[in-house]
């Protein structure tokens, strides 16, 4: 019965984001302040019965109904009740419901928060929302149905992926989807423009805190999935460029870009239809990386159960929006031209070339993922397109902006006066280069040239960032919390350049066969395989490894590593026993049991393998606290900004 | 034998494991040159079984098979290109993680480059735009980073 | 003016190789071993591990190859098949017992019926390497000149012998006739 609620509020839910997506467009095409205003009560209610929708399909799991299809292909009834919930987006019909209560989410909060919006403008937004949630919906009730019966009934279910039954899963999709997804926002934001035909001065400020809430959870839905990978997986790899990453990179690179690009649109008004086109480019990516996971075009180990209906269906949806919003750029884009002027050396440069050099980025991703599926389509041949093309191709532009960065945090507006901050700047960089040479030789005893690059310009970030803050801390004057956000997201980027090239560099693997009382000596550290025994699960079966680590004859930690099978699906799967200190991580996986009591075993050094995440994280604190500057709070009285605009209030 | 045998039967049974990883059980070489050798080819070499995986990650026979051969060849001389075309002759360009500079796949690496020179001077042509049209504005109180 | 409507061109020109792609099988590796030599081998043969089976005995005819093992799921569902296209007699069949346990093969090969010719017995998965085989079961058309004409992957149908195999084999054999 439950079941079936939850398919009917699923239902009920699409027809009321259909009435939002109708009052949405057509109130303000027509004129009808009545339709207008009926957009936001739409909205509440289909986040309601979203939410009843996926609350029902939680119960089903939680109760192990396996008369439900999906939740007897996905659970079982020994699976712990923690990860029967998290089961629920583990594949391919519960993540797509997930993805609908996301979306639901992100444009309740925008009905909630519009209120200093002009309406015909906040309508259009929603209706945008509600154009796209009807897609998705609809997607879902049409060809992929996570209500769908079994009958008769499973006896019991075939269990949850493995991979995926760790506490991870709790948070990675959640959180990676609410960001992707989010880029809905920002996008509806700029078809709203286009469809309005101008865009306020104030829309910038509008969107910003969107886009950088979304940001925001998608850098730490990323850094999460590239965490878990590392641990769960077995390889100590954190990234694979697999078509599915990078899915949810591309999206975060032109997210990155405007952000950017809103900065110079906020401040100066300029590259207004560069931004709209960023913001449409964003969401788009992200439907586009929603269709290569599941329409079975790309091989990825991420890739749900495709099936070509699904496909076609998510492309068609592809081209009314993706096709849609372009065309109305194409239309409506020109007469969006802006007048104002900027040196050549300015932060409006510099922003252009941020936004370059990331866009670059992001469009050899893209190539990288779907050369293959050219060359096939062109009946050419079949390639593959692995990491080593993507780890050498990134560099190109990824370097250039490092190192821009450093310069262009300092520019001012219209016409940066850099020569004050020469000087600074060049013993800051020697400084940079200086530690970039030295620690490597010091602390891990070798020296590459693209090391010392990587080292020196993570580096020269960070202290490039400091440098002003400090500067005006130490003259005691305030820092506005968009200039702090600022500087703790690219201190961000900084560590998490450091991570990747400390780690790329100095690493050392070790496939080794131990016998019990065996050991094997890594930078220092002996890695002694003591004993294994048994370990009974609740849906798995495990054998566990003690391994005890030691330096100089001092014990350092004791691992345990696992191999277990499970149950239901009997497929073995490794469980990793890592060390973690702030500079390295150590780092055993079992391999197989050799017979004997001896074992085959995978060990890892990892030096600085944590900064790429710690990396990551402050990143998104850093945009976590730009966004509670005082400038996106909701303000009572009417600033000068406010006359400027037209008489409206500030936004948020 | 029967430890033969039995290594046998456990790959055959671990075959499907997908997502198991694969821990090499053979003695590394002796020459870590060549040990390394073998870990960068290994590692740029696809599975045609677990597609996601490279040889040296995956459990499936057919790589360890392909591991195996991978090893021989190193030990008895020949050089990488000669083991990647070996590879490549018996399942085509897909076999390989790294792309191969051919005709077809000149777009593919040259890319990086076009894609910079294209967009600098994309970008180059605003920033003269801009600059010019600032030359005309008169000056005003500017500056700021925020 | 005009580009702004680069974006919504290029999203065209994607969305057109995207529709195309759906069409094909991402996991689907051609071989490149068709128009060429097959690949030599001599294996022991099944039944007897005396007794060898080579490449350089089949020349002069069209034959078929037929990788499979007693592990493979879908080289059970195709074995009637071939026992059926066995008994059509048009070209010989050879067996490539590949990574398998030859007590196990010998006992399935007498329990669901023999359509070889001849089965090689790969222990060491060499030769399948040599043919480029990567998933189970796979059969291979070889021409009387020894050159690989066509490859099948996945369980053999009868459809697919009439329409693939069959042709080909006329092909062959008039071409061959035409020749002299």
């Amino acid at each position: 019965m439950i079941v079936e609620l939850g398919l009917f509020a699923l239902i009920v839910a699409t027809l009321l984001a259909s009435a939002q997506a109708w009052f949405g467009i057509a109130g303000p095409a027509f004129g009808n302040r009545r339709w207008m205003a009926a957009a936001k009560p739409a909205v509440a209610g289909q986040w309601v019965f979203v939410v009843i929708s996926f609350g029902a399909l939680c119960w089903a799991f939680y109760h192990n109904d396996f008369s439900v299809l999906y939740v007897a292909g996905n659970s079982n009834s020994a699976l712990p009740k923690f990860y029967r919930i998290t089961a629920v987006w583990g594949a391919h019909e519960g993540s797509l419901l997930l993805w609908a209560l996301a979306l639901a989410t992100w444009s309740v909060a925008v009905g909630v928060f519009s209120r200093n919006l002009p309406e015909s403008y906040a309508a259009r937004v929603l209706g945008v929302l509600g154009v796209v949630s009807v897609g998705f919906q609809l997607f879902i009730l049409l060809t992929s149905n996570p209500f769908e019966r079994l009958l008769p009934a499973a006896v019991d279910g075939r269990d949850l992926n493995p991979l995926l039954q760790d506490p991870a899963l709790a948070f990675h999709p959640p959180m990676l989807y609410t960001g992707y997804v989010g880029m809905a926002v920002p996008f509806a934001f700029a078809v709203a423009a286009l469809l309005e035909g101008r865009l306020d001065e104030a829309w910038a400020r509008w969107v910003r805190p969107w886009v950088t809430i979304a940001w925001m959870l998608l850098t730490v839905g990323i850094a999460l999935g590239s965490w878990w990978a590392y641990y769960e997986l077995g390889w100590g790899g954190w990234w694979f460029w697999d078509p599915v990453e990078n899915a949810s990179f591309m999206p975060w690179l032109v997210a990155t870009a405007l952000i950017h690009s809103l900065a110079v649109t906020e401040k100066r008004g300029l590259f207004k239809s560069w931004t709209l086109l960023l913001a449409i480019i964003a969401f788009s990516l992200s439907l586009l990386g929603t269709f290569l996971v599941r329409s079975g075009v790309l091989v990825s180990v991420h890739a749900f159960a495709s099936d070509p209906s699904r496909g076609l269906f998510i492309l068609g949806f592809l081209g009314v929006c993706i096709g849609g919003s372009l065309a109305l750029f194409a239309w409506r884009g020109p007469a969006l031209r802006t007048k104002g002027g900027f040196s050549v050396v300015s932060r409006e440069s510099f922003l252009l070339f941020n936004n370059l050099l990331l866009l670059v980025a992001a469009a050899l991703i893209l190539i990288g993922t779907l050369y293959p599926l050219f060359l096939d389509a062109m009946n050419l041949g079949k390639i593959s397109v692995g990491p080593p093309y993507f780890d050498t191709v990134f560099m190109v532009p990824m370097l250039p902006l490092l190192l821009l960065l450093g310069v262009g945090m300092h520019a001012s507006w219209k016409k940066a006066k850099l020569e004050d901050m020469k000087r600074p700047l060049v013993m800051l960089f020697v400084a940079a280069l200086v530690f970039g040479i030295v620690v490597p030789v010091v602390a891990y005893g070798s020296l590459h040239f693209m090391t010392s690059v990587g080292l020196t310009a993570g580096t020269w970030v960070i202290v490039s960032a400091l440098y002003e803050p400090v500067q005006r801390l130490r003259r005691r004057q305030s820092l506005s919390r968009g200039v702090v956000g600022m500087t703790l997201a690219h201190i961000g980027v900084g560590l998490f350049a450091i991570g990747v090239t400390v780690t790329q560099s100095y690493k050392i693997e070790k496939d080794v066969a131990l016998r019990p009382g065996q050991s094997v000596t890594m930078k220092g550290y002996d890695f002694t395989f003591k004993s294994s025994h048994e370990v009974p699960g609740p849906n798995y079966q495990a054998i566990e490894s003690e391994i005890v680590v030691s330096r100089n004859g001092r014990e350092v930690a004791t691992l345990h590593p696992q191999k277990r099978v499970y149950r239901v699906q009997r497929s073995p799967m490794t469980e990793a026993g890592i060390e973690v200190d702030w500079n390295r991580d150590l780092f055993v996986a079992m391999g197989e049991d050799l017979g004997d009591g001896s074992w085959s075993m995978r060990v890892q050094y990892k030096p600085m393998v944590r900064f790429i995440w710690l990396g990551a994280l402050v990143m998104a604190l850093g945009g976590f606290i730009a966004i509670t500057d005082r400038r996106y709070r909701p303000r009572r009285e009417a600033a000068s900004e406010a006359v400027a605009a037209g008489g409206r209030a500030p936004a948020r | 034998m029967t430890r033969i045998l039995r290594t046998l039967l456990l790959a055959l049974t671990l075959a499907w494991a997908g997502g198991a990883l694969a821990i090499d059980t053979e003695r590394a070489f002796d020459d870590p040159a060549l040990q390394a050798r073998y870990d960068n080819i290994t590692r740029e070499l696809r599975c045609l079984v677990c597609q996601n995986e490279t040889i040296a990650d995956s459990n499936a026979t057919l790589a360890r098979d392909l591991r195996r051969e991978v090893r021989e060849m190193i030990a008895s001389g020949q050089t990488d290109d000669q083991i990647r075309d070996f590879m490549i002759a018996r399942y085509g360009d897909f076999v390989l993680y790294r792309p191969r500079m051919t005709r077809m796949n000149f777009l593919l690496w040259a890319a990086p480059v076009l894609l910079l020179a294209f967009g600098a001077f994309a970008v180059v042509r605003v920033v003269r735009r801009r600059a010019a049209e600032a030359a005309l504005e008169p000056e005003g109180p500017e500056g700021g980073q925020s | 003016m005009w580009k702004f409507i680069i974006p919504f061109g290029l999203f065209v020109v994607l969305a057109a190789f995207l529709y195309v792609g759906l069409q094909r099988d991402p996991s689907y590796i051609p071989s490149p071993l068709i128009g060429k030599p097959a690949p030599e081998f001599s294996l022991p043969s099944l039944q007897d591990a005396a007794y060898p089976v080579s490449s350089a005995d089949l020349k002069g005819r069209s034959w078929v190859f037929n990788v499979w093992g007693t592990w493979c799921g879908g080289c059970r569902q195709e074995h009637q098949v071939l026992v059926a296209i066995a008994k059509q007699n048009v070209v010989p069949l050879i067996g490539l017992d590949w990574k398998d346990d030859s007590a196990a093969a010998q006992q399935w090969l007498r329990e669901l019926g023999n359509p070889y010719a001849a089965v090689a017995s790969d222990a060491e998965g060499r030769v399948a390497i040599d043919w480029g085989v990567y998933g189970a079961p796979e059969t291979f058309l070889i021409g009387p000149d020894g050159t690989v004409l066509y490859k099948h992957i996945a369980p053999m149908t009868m459809e697919v012998w009439a329409k693939e195999f069959l042709p080909r084999i006329e092909a062959a054999k008039s071409g061959k006739g035409g020749q002299t």
